[in-house]
């Protein structure tokens, strides 16, 4: 019993290191990712106030790394891909927010 | 034999070429360009941004986005992330039938989004938004537009690995093939992320 145990925790194990998840969780991650694609598209019928604007870019923010971390198996592969990919987004975002700030569009915003 | 599993568990496929790092050269090589790409999106991304008030000429953003079908579109094109991940799933367990089905939902899902996109793109311009129209339809076209590209050149290139597929002519180590694929795919996938919000649910 425990060597059949073993062996077939050991291939699950196995199969969930190599491809980071299994398809049933794939699945509910996406239905996630869909429910917050819902919340988003829900800012634009009901009023949200003054949490509209936080609110998309929270669930925004969240929808990103989570295919990203998932889907792409950021989170599970070697940090230097991590490394990689982040380096490139950090530096478009400091040279466009630099190039808007430079153009006043925060101000306007304000 | 310690080395070679320790490069297994930290990206490199089999039958890939390893680099000195132990990863694989190909997957690093996309990790790169993907990164490269967030330069050349962000630039499309804020430039949209700061002309989509200057409209002197023809409709406002807030009069001509169709929310409610952006939303449909963008929701296809987050269910062809999920179809593709189940591709990288299935090949990475070599079950060729499944790897085949689930490429062809995701370009079909890809397609129906470009479709949706050029839809878009006809009826803006009968409501008078050309790309000269204002700075507005400029930066929203090139933006949306070079977007639309990179989703159609992953249709074709999901289309060339069923046909490969199919006659067992992928080169190296099928995976990582389908990974790589897979990994463009869910980029073009979390730029329109970025787009829906910014672009269409943010008003000017």
């Amino acid at each position: 019993m425990s060597t059949a145990t073993t062996h077939e925790e050991a291939t699950e194990n196995h199969e969930v290191e190599h491809h980071g998840l299994s398809d049933k969780q794939y699945i509910v991650i996406a239905l996630i990712l869909a429910a917050l694609t819902a919340i988003e598209v829900s800012t634009y019928y009901v009023d949200f106030g003054p949490f509209f604007m936080p609110t998309l870019l929270i669930l925004m923010v969240i929808k990103f790394v989570t295919v990203v971390s998932y889907f792409m198996h950021l989170k599970f592969d070697n940090k230097i891909f991590s490394y990689l990919f982040y380096a490139g987004l950090l530096l478009a975002i400091a040279v466009y927010c630099g190039f808007l700030a430079t153009f006043k569009f925060f101000l306007k915003q304000g | 034999m310690a080395e070679s599993a320790i490069a297994h568990d930290h990206g490199v496929s089999h039958g890939a070429h390893a680099s000195s790092t132990g990863l694989s050269n190909n997957k690093m090589g996309m990790w790169m360009f993907l990164g490269s790409e967030c330069l050349l999106f962000g630039g499309l991304i804020s430039t949209y941004m700061l002309y989509r008030g200057r409209v002197s000429s023809g409709p406002q953003p807030n009069n001509i986005f169709d929310i409610p079908f952006t939303s449909v579109s963008s929701f296809i094109l987050l269910m062809s992330s999920l179809t593709m991940v189940l591709a990288v799933s299935s090949a990475q367990r070599k079950d060729d039938r499944n790897i085949n089905l689930w490429l062809t939902i995701t370009a079909l899902l890809g397609a129906t989004f470009v479709g949706g996109q050029v839809y878009e793109f006809t009826a803006f311009y009968r409501e008078g938004l050309g790309f000269t129209t204002s700075l507005f339809g400029s930066s929203f076209y090139a933006l949306t537009g070079f977007h639309g590209v990179h989703v159609s050149v992953g249709i074709i290139m999901l289309i060339a690995l069923v046909g490969m597929n199919r006659n067992n002519r992928i080169p190296g180590d099928k995976a990582e093939v389908v990974e790589l694929i897979g990994l463009y795919w869910h980029f073009v996938d979390i730029i329109w992320i970025i787009i829906f919000t910014l672009v269409y649910l943010i008003p000017s």
